[in-house]
């Protein structure tokens, strides 16, 4: 059963391509990995990093466990309140990836049916949309999520502000990431408008929100995939820079840029394990998704096929 | 010894799954002076032989066995020998003349580097040819002209450059893939006509790829006609096209619409058994009762009145408004009674597609009005008039949805327009449609890529009938398939018009086709309608200049017989 359905798989070209490619394959275990240790963190982390029972100060600054000083219990050893290194890079990665999957799914929302639209409608209305496009584009993407940032800070009470990080946080990244798929879709959208099964459909009589979704949007999923997957890996990171600045997530609960940020202070005191591993393990983790993008785009482009 | 030999020519494109043979030991010779034809339907390799002698084969398709001589010299897959012998001693002439130009280079510079790569002259001695060249092909003002940009000349002088591109290095062999296949009935004469000229006073070996039995009868001396990479025919054309021997050949030449008289009916023949299968349809009454034979009134149904479109640039900085226009119609009138076919014609940019789109609502017109059974069409009364009015459209690789079910694709209009059905009448509609379309019940749960054009083109009529409409507007409809498809389609709608009782509005720019489709025809030039007249009468007594033109100029396969 499943052997015949991993032979359908590679009967296709995607799944040929897929299975013909070491960068895809590591990639995408890679991924698989990291998304359900972090999805079942509970699970796979020893210990839970925020119950503060688990937690002694005696066991704080341990190296890890190969080097001079290491303790059995911690492999990767621990920060400067006695948490565990490698329990809170796992749940860590897992507020990393809620954000990145959130405010990427954000972004997608509002550029391809601001994208789509423009395409189809045309007019003035396209020029607005396309020149919104362009002025926020000369916006550095940090710059405007610090932007958004700064200005929910001022909306937002003191003691809102922590609980409401992540939101903002996910706001802000998806704000500044929308641009890109307004424009792919709206440039598919045109070649797509002009083909005659849309002209079909108009005398047909369909509505044109109808033909928009149903008949456009799935005809463009192809190139908006690998903008998804490439701008994810750009999420993650913006999300980490944000924190590692002390903009983003709040410490209580750390994403692995914030993470980062705590362990940069011991640094050159020689507790180096504390920034280390989770900065490796970011750039695992935006890496892989980065060349399961590469891979994507390439393998979804059929003028790159080679056979 | 001949000029061009091809000795057992054996090419086949390798992929992941299977080995797909593109010919197979194919075999023919070629003489000075001599024009040969290849014919065929797509995918039979016509143009995998012109790319072979040439050694322009892409990968993953290669040579792998047999010979190509040029002058008793091997050139095949020889880099080397045919690096040089491309352009100097083989000219080509591609299809598409807007393509095969670089728009960034004037053509004086195209001419001249094409001469200084292969002849030894300086660049006046290159320019003075590259005019010569351009006199002898028929641009007038070469001089001038040679100084222009691809862009500014139209479609038909475009090729007239490219053949002189490619006779201009003294070739004894040109090869012209379909070369007149984008062009209008009297550019593609005067084209045809210019290489018959220039084989005799050059005395030139000349191969000619196309799908048109019509250009094959009037310029080519000897044909080849192909089937699945195989020579299924080869002879001289008058013995080819007047007593084909194999079944392929016969399949072909039978389907060619005739220019000289009406059919009622194209016969076919199966190539595979030689059988002709002239099945037509036979809908069971309930068919015909659900999908609405009307009796005929022979009434007015469509009026169109005084209809112009002037298109004009969105631009919204107009210094020069007169520049920006295109007057794509210009005060057309004509009626379509129902019951009848009435077909338009015209070589392209003269505003037949435009008419359509206007029918349909997809664009407005300018001025002028359409009036359906006495009403007005306009934006708010039109949804009601969507159904009645239905489209075919030309190219049938993009007129189905490629994310959608055939049986979804023609469940739509069905659920739109009557939203209360339950999905057991829904369903039965759709195997209804699908039958009358001549199709198997099993194609409803696949995908539109799994078809050939020709079924496509079927599902796109299954669509366009399931609103039950009683205009049919066909926009091209056979011009993107091959002959014997193309009498299956004509077949198929003369069919459904009786059965059905429908009233056909024809758009082509293919006057035997038109013929063989409709009863009244109007013919369109530029925007401005020349003359409405019963079929026959047009055919055989035209009054109208332009009329006479296009009819004499037609390629006619009779011309041989």
């Amino acid at each position: 059963m499943i052997g015949k359905m991993i032979n359908k798989i590679y009967d296709t070209d995607i799944g040929y391509s897929f299975f013909n490619s070491k960068i895809a394959i590591i990639s995408s275990s890679i991924f698989l990995i990291i998304f359900l240790c972090s999805f079942f963190a509970e699970i796979v982390a020893p210990y839970d990093p925020f119950d503060p029972l688990n937690i002694s100060l005696m066991d704080a600054f341990i190296p890890p466990v190969w080097s001079e000083g290491g303790n059995a219990n911690f492999f990767l050893g621990t920060d400067q309140q006695g948490r565990d290194m490698f329990s809170t890079m796992i749940y860590g990665s897992r507020i990393s990836l809620i954000v990145g999957f959130s405010s990427i799914i954000f972004a997608m929302i509002l550029g391809v049916s601001l994208g789509i639209t423009a395409g189809y409608i045309g007019g003035r209305y396209e020029t607005f949309v396309m020149r919104l496009t362009d002025v926020q584009l000369t916006i550095p993407s940090i710059l405007m999520a610090l932007l958004v940032d700064g200005i929910a800070r001022a909306i937002i009470s003191k003691s809102m502000h922590d609980e409401m990080a992540i939101y903002v946080l996910i706001f802000a990244i998806g704000i500044s990431e929308w641009p890109q798929f307004a424009r792919v879709t709206r440039a598919s959208t045109l070649v797509e408008k002009n083909k005659e099964y849309i002209s079909a459909s108009k005398i047909i009589g369909l509505s044109n929100i109808l033909i928009m979704f149903k008949h456009i949007l799935p005809n463009i999923l192809r190139p908006i995939l690998v903008i998804a997957t490439i701008g994810l890996a750009l999420a993650i990171i913006t999300e980490s820079t944000l924190s590692f600045l002390g903009v983003g997530i709040p410490p209580t609960t750390p994403s692995l840029g914030t993470l980062i940020r705590f362990g940069n202070n011991f640094l050159f005191s020689g507790e180096w394990w504390i920034t280390f591993f989770p900065a490796i393990f970011l750039v695992v983790l935006a890496l892989s998704i980065n060349l399961l993008g590469d891979w994507m785009r390439d393998a979804l482009n059929p003028k790159l096929k080679k056979r | 010894m001949s000029f061009l030999e091809i000795k057992n020519l054996n090419i086949s494109y390798l992929t992941r799954k299977e080995k797909i043979v593109a010919s197979k030991n194919v075999e023919f010779s070629l003489e000075r002076g001599e024009i040969l034809g290849i014919v065929g339907e797509s995918g039979s390799g016509k143009s995998t032989i012109a790319n072979a002698i040439i050694n322009l084969i892409d990968p993953p398709g290669e040579i792998t066995d047999g010979s190509i001589k040029i002058d008793n010299e091997e050139i095949c897959n020889n880099e080397e020998i045919i690096q040089k012998a491309r352009g100097k001693k083989i000219g080509f002439v591609f299809q598409d003349p807007q393509t095969s130009l670089n728009p960034l280079f004037k053509i004086k510079d195209q001419l001249i580097e094409t001469i200084q790569t292969h002849l030894k002259l300086n660049y006046d001695q290159a320019l003075k040819r590259s005019i010569q060249l351009l006199n002898e092909v028929g641009i007038e003002d070469a001089e001038k002209r040679i100084e222009d940009y691809p862009h500014q000349f139209s479609g038909g002088m475009r090729q007239r450059v490219v053949i002189a591109l490619a006779i201009s290095c003294e070739p004894d062999l040109i090869i012209a893939d379909e070369p007149t296949t984008a062009l209008d009935v009297s550019i593609q004469y005067q084209i045809l006509q210019l290489l018959k000229d220039l084989t005799k006073k050059r005395n030139l070996g000349v191969i000619i790829i196309t799908h048109d039995m019509g250009v094959i009868a009037e310029t080519t001396n000897k044909v080849i006609i192909m089937r699945n990479g195989v020579i299924v025919e080869y002879g001289l054309t008058k013995d080819v096209l007047t007593n084909p021997k194999s079944n392929e050949g016969k399949s072909l030449i039978i389907s060619v619409p005739p220019t000289n008289k009406k059919i009622s009916r194209f016969k076919l023949i199966n190539p595979e058994g030689g059988e002709i299968t002239n099945e037509s349809l036979n809908l069971t009454n309930s068919i015909i009762q659900n999908w609405g034979k009307r009796s005929i009134t022979k009434d007015k149904l469509l009026e169109i009145k005084n209809l112009t479109k002037i298109f004009d640039s969105d631009s919204i900085i107009k210094l020069k408004k007169e520049i920006n226009e295109l007057k794509a119609l210009d005060n057309v009138s004509f009626n379509i009674f129902e019951g009848e076919s009435f077909g338009l014609v015209g070589e392209s940019g003269s505003g037949k597609s435009t008419i359509a789109k206007i029918i349909t609502n997809l664009i407005k017109p300018t001025s002028g009005k359409v009036f359906y059974e006495g009403i007005s069409l306009n934006q708010k009364n039109n949804n009601k008039f969507r159904g009645q009015i239905q489209m075919i459209f030309q190219d049938p690789y993009s007129s189905l949805n490629p994310r959608f079910k055939v049986k979804n694709i023609i469940a739509e209009p069905i659920k739109f327009f009557q939203k209360n059905l339950d999905k057991k009448t829904i369903e039965n509609n759709v195997n209804d449609l699908i039958d009358i379309v001549g199709m198997t019940r099993q194609s409803l749960d696949r995908y539109p890529h799994e078809f050939s054009g020709g079924q496509r083109q079927r599902i796109s009529i299954a669509r366009a009938l399931a609103t039950r409409p009683r205009l049919l507007i066909c926009d091209e409809p056979t011009s993107a398939l091959d002959v014997s498809i193309q009498a299956q389609i004509l077949n198929l709608l003369k069919d459904l018009q009786e059965q059905l009782n429908l009233t056909i509005l024809f758009i082509s720019h293919d006057l035997p086709v038109i013929r063989q489709m409709c009863d009244r025809i109007a013919v369109l030039k530029n925007g401005n309608l020349c003359e409405i007249e019963n079929t026959e009468i047009l055919f055989n007594n035209p009054s109208h200049q332009y009329t006479k033109e296009l009819i004499n100029l037609m390629p006619k396969i009779e011309t041989i017989l």
